[in-house]
This record gives structure tokens, sequence and C-alpha cells, in this order.
């Protein structure tokens, strides 16, 4: 990992409820395979004639099951990084791994597929598609798992019901507080049941009350097991995960301690 | 979920879906009308055509034209004592049988000739000539004339007038078209597209005998019935049946029809005729059976039925030239503001949803699903437009066919009638250019054809396809980190 020495799991954590604590100890204890393991990734642009490093040799792991937020100043390169990790993007320089898969030279059509399956998203402005009731834009994530209509049904409802929307799948975005439209579009994100959900300022656009409520349900995501991974500027948000980073100038540093 | 995605994404952008749907219903129903009116005018050509050469003749044979000065016109001579003379006035009457003078007649030989080419299924003669009636009273001494002892009708080329006067005379010259026809042959020439309408048809031993049928519309104007007698190059011949034509809106060819051998007979004719029709065996035979007919007739002029649809003339003609020139033009472009307006809207929605398709990429959406979505809402979008363009132009047709607009339509029965049509009735008193000159107006129709469904439905596709196209295009370049990046 970049900017520090400290493993992952072994670094001391200032929240009590992490993965690491719960863990087993001791030199026999199996440490889990990362789910995420990136070696010198550097994402680089071209914008109006200049080569801008969006990202510079960045190292990091992250296990199954951790809350790990990514902070910094605009244009630090977190949306990229996030990009990165979301199989949006490809590195142009570097290894970046999911489950021990190299995602740097999948094909479009295996990136689109690691997505469908894999990797739920939430974006800050909700993303929801505006002419589609809360149920069909959870139900646009199953469209390429080719499911059956009963099983796709089943899992639209429960997904709901665990965002708390199980009475507003018939209304419209227009019709849902942003609150709500976050939930809904969470929902959209595990419905999949996902191995990681990605989320860039998944409460930008909230205000406190709703914030608190999304992580309440972020938190309990991630305690099901799902990997979650949120760019962020709020510190409230940065306080319920297991692992900080800070993105600077494309550099990552650890942060939790 | 991907009709509902597209239903539910139409109904959201009604504002774009209506102007795609408005301007490609335009356009296809432009083209609609159009189609019709082209099929309607081809009819319309069909239907003058066949009112001049008869249903089912493919090809006509006729002479060549005359030369300038060769022949002349309706030519009267008296002798010096000629009609009756009751004191300074001379009263006088001749009926003269005259053949086409601007052209050529053929020997009868040449319908041998026809009969025995390859590809002849039927042939039939016809000789075309114009009656022409001098009375009235003139000066004892004559009329201009300086030698007193003959008098002329005007210059060869010249339209004779309708009536005049000269030294103190008056007088009138009155015409009308005889055609000589074989009395056996009903199936093909003239007669095929006229039917009795009171009396009979000819006979084949009505050969050389002096009976006639005459045209309705021409028996109505003179006043003629069956059972009475005309005079025919001053012979009187009994009119045994009176024709029209099955078209309904045209008159037959001619004012008067004869025996074929009696025409040639009070024409001082024999053995000749003006047109000879000729019917192939089979459709695809017409090209090679006309091109043996000229090889075997170098000097006679054959001539097909799209030869014989440029004679057509009149506002017929100038109908023809509008819809197939302008319509067509109107149609195309028309069309392609529609289709370019289709492609621009989606291309400019595709732009607009840039973060929607970012986001259906981003929770694993693949090109192909992103694609067919965008080309399956622009096909729909065009399937409205098609279906409201087959309203637009179903309505169109309908308006045409209530209205059942007119049109002047000629053509000359020797295949060569000028351009611009003239504008004589058959009936009229027209001089020898107008011989067998056929003018009517025939009500224009629009024919609805499985071709116009075909043609809407194939249109409304290709509209929609090449906007999906388009926008399809667009939508799968879009690369879902920059399109989430582009609006975030």
């Amino acid at each position: 990992m970049s900017g520090t020495a400290a493993h992952p799991y072994t670094s001391q954590k200032e929240n009590d409820m992490t993965m690491a604590d719960l863990a087993p100890a001791g030199p026999d204890s199996a440490q889990p395979d990362p789910l995420y393991r990136a070696s010198g990734v550097t994402r680089t642009y071209t914008q109006k004639g200049r080569i801008v490093k969006a990202l510079t040799g960045v190292d990091l792991e992250i296990l199954p099951g951790e809350f790990v937020t990514i902070q910094g100043p605009t244009g630090g390169g977190k949306s990229t990084l996030l990009q990165l990790l979301g199989a949006l993007d490809t590195p142009t320089d570097g290894s970046l791994m999911l489950d021990g898969r190299e995602l740097s030279s999948a094909s479009p059509a295996e990136l689109g597929r690691i997505r469908a399956q894999e990797i739920g998203f939430v974006f800050q402005g909700f993303n929801l598609i505006p002419t589609l009731t809360a149920s069909e834009n959870v139900d646009m994530a199953l469209e390429p798992l080719g499911l059956g209509v009963a099983e796709r049904r089943s899992r639209v409802a429960a997904a709901l019901v665990h965002v708390g929307l199980e009475d507003r799948g018939d209304h419209r975005p227009a019709e849902l507080s942003g609150g709500q439209q976050q939930r809904v579009a969470i929902a959209r994100a595990i419905v999949k049941r996902p191995r990681v959900l990605l989320a860039d300022e998944p409460t930008g656009n909230l205000d406190e009350g709703m914030r608190d409520g999304i992580l309440d349900l972020l938190e309990e995501l991630c305690a099901e097991g799902i990997t979650m991974i949120v760019v962020t500027h709020d510190s409230a948000v940065a306080r319920r995960a297991t692992r900080r980073f800070r993105l600077t100038k494309g550099v990552v540093q650890d942060i939790t301690r | 979920m991907y009709g509902r995605y597209l239903r539910r994404e139409l109904a959201g952008r009604k504002k774009q879906t209506m102007i795609v749907a408005i301007g490609l219903a335009i356009a296809i129903g432009l083209v609609i009308v159009v189609n019709a009116l082209t099929a309607g005018v081809r009819d319309a050509q069909a239907q003058a055509l066949e009112s001049v050469y008869g249903v089912g003749t493919d090809l006509t044979v006729t002479g060549a034209a005359a030369e300038p000065g060769e022949g002349g016109g309706p030519r009267f001579e008296f002798d010096a004592d000629a009609g009756e003379t009751d004191g300074d006035t001379t009263t006088l009457a001749q009926s003269t049988l005259r053949t086409d003078f601007l052209r050529g007649t053929l020997d009868a030989s040449v319908l041998d000739t026809v009969a025995e080419t390859d590809g002849v299924s039927a042939a039939t003669g016809a000789l075309s000539l114009t009656n022409s009636t001098f009375s009235g009273e003139v000066p004892s001494g004559g009329f201009g004339g300086q030698d007193g002892d003959s008098g002329s009708a005007p210059d060869a080329g010249q339209a004779p007038p309708e009536g005049g006067g000269a030294g103190g005379g008056a007088f009138g010259i009155d015409s009308f078209t005889v055609l000589g026809i074989d009395p056996g042959a009903a199936a093909i020439g003239p007669l095929a597209s006229a039917e009795i309408e009171g009396g009979r048809g000819f006979e084949a031993d009505d050969s050389g005998q002096l009976v006639a049928l005459v045209d309705s519309t021409y028996a109505t104007s003179e006043e003629i019935a069956v059972g009475d007698t005309i005079d025919v190059a001053g012979s009187d011949v009994e009119v045994v049946g009176i024709l029209a034509s099955t078209s309904g809106t045209a008159d037959t060819a001619a004012d008067v029809y004869l025996p074929l051998d009696t025409a040639q007979e009070l024409a001082g004719v024999e053995d000749v005729v003006s047109t000879v029709y000729v019917q192939a065996d089979s459709a695809s035979s017409i090209d090679d059976v006309q091109a043996a007919l000229a090889e075997a007739l170098p000097d006679a002029t054959v001539s097909s039925q799209s030869d014989l649809a440029a004679t057509v003339s009149g506002s017929l003609s100038s109908a023809t030239s509008l819809i197939t020139n302008l319509g067509s033009w109107l149609s195309i472009i028309v069309l392609a503001v529609a289709v370019l307006l289709s492609v621009l809207l989606t291309l400019s929605g595709v732009g607009r949803r840039t973060r929607e398709f970012g986001t259906l990429k981003a929770i694993g959406w693949s090109n192909g699903r992103v694609v067919r979505q965008v080309a399956g809402e622009s096909m729909v979008q065009g399937l409205i437009g098609g279906a409201a363009g087959l309203v637009l132009g179903l309505a169109g047709i309908l308006l045409i066919n209530v209205l059942r607009p007119t049109v002047a339509a000629g053509a000359s029965a020797a295949g060569q009638g000028a351009p611009g049509g003239m504008g004589a009735g058959p009936t009229g008193g027209g001089g020898p250019m107008l011989q067998a000159t056929q003018a009517a107006d025939i009500v224009l129709q629009a024919p609805l054809t499985p071709w116009v469904l075909v043609a809407a439905a194939g249109l409304a596709v290709l509209g929609g396809l090449v906007a999906g196209a388009f926008g399809g295009w667009r939508a799968a370049r879009l690369s879902p980190a920059e399109a989430l990046r582009s609006v975030a």
C-alpha cells in the first residue's frame, strides 16, 4: 500500500467494530485473500493536449467485507480510483486484480459481465431513470442477468424491503425524497447480490437525518458481507469505515489511525 | 422490461416523439399520395390510349410522316355548271373523304407481314380518314377565282374555316373523322374498348356494305339515330349501331366507323391502311416483336405502349409531368428532411441521456443492450410516424377520389400527337390536322394498392433504422467512465 507499510488487517484501528478485530488472531489464523489487489496502478488522461496523471503508482489491498472510505481533495483522483475498482475503466499502467482476475487486461465485455454480476454502484446524484418507477429502476440491474420474471420480481421486492421502501415501489423518482431516492439506488445496487458496493458521495445530496439513515443501511449491508468502498468528503461517513484512505494528487495514503 | 422501458421513455419525451413522428408522417403521407397519383395518371394515360388504340394493343405500325408540301387538306372542285343557280347565287354541296394528309398510308400487304411475324398473336388494320362536306351559296361567277370556273378550299395545310363567305356568298365546311376497320376484328383495335349502345355492331358480311357505326357523343350532337343515313363522300350510309367507350369518360377513336373496304372505296384508296394494331403473344416478347417489325418494315413507324404514352397530351400530360417531377422530388426532399430530423433528435436525445446510459453501463448493461434500446425507441417512433403517415396518405387518396379531379387528355390515333395537345374534340369541326386526334376529360383517380401499405411500412422502418443506427452508434461509443465523469 502506498504510503504505509502496515497490512490492512493488522493496522491499529480507531473503530472498535472492524473486520480485523473480528478476525482470529495469532500466527495460525488464516488471512483471507484480498478482494482487490492494486500494484503500481497509474491512470493518465490526455486533456487539451496535456497529459494529466489522475493516479500514480497506487498500491492497495482490500479484503472481503471491509468498509473502506476514500477521502481527499477535489481532483485528487478519488472518482478515478472508484471507476477502476468498479471495472468502469482500466489502468494505464500497473496491475489491478479483483478476486484474482486481472482487470487491467480484461475485455470490455468481461468488464461488463463483472459489473453486471459482482459490483453495485451508488451515485451522489442517485442516477435513477426518471420515467421508471422505483421497482422498475431496481429491476434494471437484473436485466443483464437473464433471470426469470418470477425471480426478478422476488429479488426486486426483497431489495425494496431491505431498504425500507416496500410500499414505494410504484412511485417514480420525482415522487420520492432525496433519501428515498438514494435508498432506491442502493436497492438497485444490491438486488444483483454483488460482492462489492461502490458509492460515490452517497450522502452528498442528503440532509443530516437522511445521511445517517443511509449510513446505517450501508453499515448493515457491510455486516451482511458486502464489501463497501465509499468515496466521501464527509467525516461522518469516514467514521463508520474500518479503513480510510486519502488520495492526494493521485497518491494513496492509509489514514486509518 | 425492454418494452416497458421503451414505452416509458417515448411517453416521457412526448415532444420529441411527436416531432419525429409528425415529420415522418408527412413524408410518408406525401410519398403515398404521390405514388397513388402516379398510378392514377398511368391509369388515365392507359385509358386515354385505350380509347384510341383499344384494349390489348401492344404495338402499332403506322406510315411514315408525310413531307411538308405533300398531299393537302380537303379540296373541293366544282364544274362550271355545278350546283343550282338562282339569280346571282349558286348553291353548291360536295362531300369528300380523304386520308390524313400529314401521314402516309401503308399498303394492306403490311398486315400480312405483321401477322406472319414471330411473337404476333393478332393484328388488324384501320384506315383513318376525314370526311369534309362543303355546302353553301356562292356568287354565280365563283368565289375568288379569276377564271371563274372553279373554287377551292383554303390552301393545303391550313385548317378550313367553320364557315365563311366570299363575294356575297355563304358556305360552311363540316367534317368528321372516319375510321375504316375490319368488321370481323373486334378483339383488337379501336373497337376493343368500345361497346354497342344501340343497334348492332359490325358483322363479317358487312364488308363492302354502306353501313356505319357512330360514336355516341357525335350521334348525340348531330342527332343521329340507328337507322338514319349519313352522307359519307357523297354516298348515303346507313347507321346500324351507336358506339360508346367502355371507359365511360372518354369518346371512342372516331366519329364514324365504316367497314375497311367500304372506307377504302369511298376514299378512292385501294388496299391501304393507316395503322396496324398488333397484339404480342406475351408481354415479354413485345420488345422482340417491335424490333422484328421495325426490321421488316423499315419505312413504317413501330410504336410500343410506352411510345404511345408519350403521345398523351393535354392537362393529363401536365399532371404527369407535375407528379413525376415535382411530386417525386418533393416526396424525396420531405422524406430526407424527416429522416435527418429523426437522426438529429435521436442523437440529441442520446446526448441528453449520457448519464442514463453511463449508469446503465455501470450496472452491467452491455453496449448491444443499450444500442437495442436506442434503436428500438427510434424504430417505434418511425412506426408511429408510418402509421400516422398511412392515415394521412389514405386520407389524401380518399380526398382525391371524392373530389374526382378531371384532366384533359389528348391522344393521336396515328401515334404522333403533338405534345401540348390540340383542344378540339372529335365532334368539332376540326380540320385535317385534328384528324383522328382524340381528346377527352378523364377523371383522375388515386388507386389504393397493397404496395402503398408496404411502402409506408418500409419507409417507417427505414426512417427508424437510420435514426436508430446513428443513435445506437453514438450510445455504443459512450465510455461508462467518461459518461459518468462528464455529468459528475
